[in-house]
């Protein structure tokens, strides 16, 4: 368990948490979070213990806390997003710090403010945390480099989006417990995303096997060769998706951009369907147990079918949900590892 | 009479194979005597012991940025990079504005060129109006103003027939076509090369195959027409066995690759202990690609396969670079660190000192034929041009680019350590460039 203490002991409308207050096995030392292969194990569990407490917080009548008055959050974002930045923002609220939402569209950006400069701005009024969304792979990673602020990279492009992946790991923890040897499955567009990324590197961590299915134009290849090490899991790359559901304890489906059919890489959408759209019927050779997941939004109908996506084995609402609680639990980790 | 005498150096002449102690005696702007103790009467010394004493090196790719893009980098300051770097001669890429694409704008360019550079410099007209690929440039008015070549570089002639027609016409006027070879399909907005490397980053890649199938259609216009096409900065395997068997057939092809290439390879995007992930110093094109490939780019220098390296130096103001990877341009300012990239690939064994010195010297004077112009360029016979280039291979030194003489610090070797330095560059027999050794 970890303590949540408030900002101030005079100040606080709310009060702690229950439960024994423990020190933490392991201690946050991440300035930034950029993506998950730099978190060890023992962060992942941190992370996971923290929002444990989050979590429990959440469920309480008020549901917030003050611990992080005084810490000012900047949210921004240069992609749409809805879940993500409404679940920072709740996030942040939540913990008592100030919140300022910039978006792209109505910041200097469109006034052709590169982005470092727009990183030093807002670090020089005062900004903590920055959570940045951005369409450009390693934009983040570049935002990082020129502030002092901690950087949460809240999606660039293709490359990450780990806070997505621990909810995701949290959620599947939540329901299938250790995910050692545990067989996930990721299905769809797994080239151009990100959530399918960070995911994998989690997941070889905490040891499961993760298996990448989809049309192969539409597969990074070269990420089943990657080095297996000591304790990591495995990582298959398939196009064939009966094969790949065999067995599955976790089947996650990605959304399918209809900007994948302009550029050629898929014939049509029912092409798509035809051939990997998660059904009830294609589950039956998976785990009679599996969990379905989707990082959202949906396309039902495209990628999941709206039997799976609102059965008994979805767990997309809890997603959502643990979504609140994880990132609470980093903007936590983060801020109070910038006090020390 | 103004007298150069280098002494004491070890005289290394690829074109005519000759290694040996040996002093060289310029007067009056050209090569008048070699051999040992040589008259130094009156003459301005250069002392070369402990060095090796080469033709004054050419570099057939470089990026002068003027005029058009002068925040770049300039005539004035490239050139002084070149002549650092150890080069004499330096052919100026046409991606300027206005394009050298008929006479006017190459007068000008060469008006420029008399007032500020500090080399040779060498125009290279365009191949086609403003690059555009629609239609092609005043060819023959190009090579009777001074182009040695023409190219599109930075993009690749598109259309096959207008490729096509641009190796007939130059070919009849003895111009050479220079082809930056990409299937622009396949490439698309690839910012890196597409492999392992790109995957994890999640950047779009470009395909060896975009590389490869131009080169391959190239090789089928060359046969077709007969006219000369030279392969700019060759980057994957496949394309160095493209290149080898055309050659082995008789075509009259050329090719050359970059000191980058040679060095580096795709993981230099995902940064390492000196430098950051996603360094866009590193985001050049086409790409760095695969350590198969440098292998491969190595092996075609050692066999003479490569006629030359060429820096594709391409200086960008800082904050250009300082932005996401994919909207950083294209370019590495390299033109101060090819020297030593190559003695460094030599003293590690990769690169044998004889194809690689050729590379730089007699090697590229024959892909542009600049001997039509300069007679002798890139040997050290008697009567070639006093252009000499005068290195330490031992010197061991850290690459500092808040120190270059070029605009652009874009370079992916900030803070790596080389090996081989320029000592001093003799151009068209004056002593332009010296450095003191570090001990002296």
């Amino acid at each position: 368990m970890v303590s949540i203490k408030p900002a101030n002991s005079a100040g606080t409308e709310v009060g702690q948490p229950q439960g024994a207050p423990e020190p933490p096995t392991t201690v946050w030392a991440l300035k930034d979070l950029l993506d998950t292969n730099t978190l060890s194990m023992k962060d992942l569990e941190l992370v996971f213990e923290t929002t444990d407490t989050m979590v429990e917080v959440r469920e309480r009548p008020v549901g917030r806390v003050a611990t992080l008055r005084g810490t000012t959050v900047v949210t921004l974002f240069y992609e749409n997003s809805t879940r993500t930045r409404a679940s920072f923002e709740i996030a942040a609220k939540a913990l008592g710090a100030d919140v300022i939402n910039l978006a792209a569209a109505t910041s200097s950006v469109g006034k052709g403010e590169s982005l470092v400069d727009t990183v030093r701005t807002i670090e020089a009024v005062g900004a903590d945390i920055l959570v940045i969304r951005h369409p450009g792979s390693g934009a983040a990673t570049l935002a990082a480099r020129h502030t002092n602020a901690s950087v949460i990279n809240g999606g660039d492009g293709a490359h990450a989006h780990p806070t997505q992946a621990l909810l995701d790991l949290y959620t599947m923890r939540q329901h299938v417990g250790d995910l050692e040897h545990r067989k996930v499955v990721i299905v769809g567009d797994v080239l151009h995303s990100r959530v399918a990324r960070s995911n994998l590197w989690a997941l070889r961590k905490a040891g499961a096997q993760v298996t990448l299915c989809g049309p192969s134009t539409l597969l990074p290849r070269s990420l089943e060769s990657l080095p297996v090490h000591e304790g990591a899991g495995t990582c298959r790359v398939t196009s064939n998706l009966g094969e790949a559901l065999e067995e599955a304890d976790i089947v996650m489906a990605l959304r399918i951009q209809r900007e994948r059919q302009e550029q050629g890489l898929l014939p049509s959408l029912r092409e798509y369907i035809r051939n990997y759209q998660i059904t009830e019927e294609r589950l039956g050779n998976a785990n009679p147990n599996a969990l379905v997941m989707h990082p959202g939004p949906m396309n039902e109908g495209v990628e999941i079918s709206p039997e799976v996506a609102h059965g008994l084995r979805s767990v997309v609402r809890e997603q959502v949900a643990n979504g609140v609680a994880v990132r609470m639990a980093i903007l936590f980790l983060m801020a109070t590892a910038r006090r020390r | 009479m103004s007298q150069v005498l280098i002494r004491s150096g070890r005289l290394f002449d690829p074109s005519t194979g000759l290694d040996e102690p040996s002093d060289v005696l310029i007067k009056e702007g050209y090569v008048t005597a070699i051999g040992s103790n040589l008259d130094e009467d009156g003459a301005e010394i250069v002392e070369a012991a402990g060095c090796i004493v080469t033709p004054g090196l050419i570099d057939l790719h470089a990026h002068l940025r003027e005029p058009g893009f002068e925040q770049k980098g300039t005539i004035q300051t490239e050139t002084e990079a070149a002549l650092q770097g150890g080069f004499t001669t330096v052919c100026a890429m046409p991606n300027t504005d206005p394009t050298p694409d008929n006479a006017p704008a190459v007068e000008g360019l060469l008006k420029r060129i008399a007032q500020d550079a500090q080399v040779r410099v060498f125009p290279v007209g365009s191949t086609t109006v403003g690059r555009s690929g629609k239609k092609l440039s005043a060819l023959s008015e190009l090579a009777d103003t001074g182009c040695v070549a023409v190219t599109d570089d930075g993009s690749p002639v598109a259309s096959s027939s207008l490729m096509r027609n641009a190796l007939n016409l130059a070919g009849s006027v003895g111009m050479v076509v220079a082809e930056h070879c990409d299937e622009p399909g396949l490439s698309g907005n690839g910012t890196m090369h597409e492999g392992a490397i790109s995957e994890l980053l999640g950047l779009a890649g470009q395909p060896d195959a975009a590389e490869t199938a131009s080169i391959a259609r190239n090789i089928e216009l060359c046969e077709l027409t007969g006219g000369r096409l030279h392969i700019m900065h060759v980057t994957t395997a496949r394309g160095v066995e493209q290149v080898q068997r055309a050659k082995e057939r008789g075509l009259p092809i050329t090719s050359e690759v970059t000191p980058s290439h040679l060095f580096l390879t795709d993981e230099a995007v995902a940064g390492g202990d000196l430098t950051p992930a996603y360094n866009t110093s590193a985001k050049i094109n086409p790409p760095l690609r695969t350590e198969e490939d440098r292998l491969a780019l190595l092996a075609g220098v050692n066999a003479g396969v490569i006629d030359a390296i060429a820096t594709d130096h391409a200086p960008h103001a800082p904050e250009e670079k300082q932005c996401e990877f994919d909207l950083a341009p294209f370019g590495i300012s390299c033109a101060e660190t090819a020297l030593a990239t190559v003695t460094t690939l030599v003293a590690r064994g990769e690169l044998h000192l004889a194809p690689a010195l050729r590379s730089l010297t007699q090697g590229p004077a024959e892909v542009f034929a600049l001997q039509r112009h300069v007679p002798g360029i890139g040997t050290l016979k008697i009567g070639a041009p006093g252009d000499v280039t005068v290195f330490d291979p031992e010197e061991i030194w850290t690459v500092n680019p808040s120190q270059f003489a070029s605009k652009g610090h874009n370079t992916p070797l900030a803070g790596i350590e080389l090996q081989g330095r320029v000592r001093a560059v003799i151009v068209e027999g004056t002593v332009k460039h010296m450095r003191e050794a570090p001990d002296a």
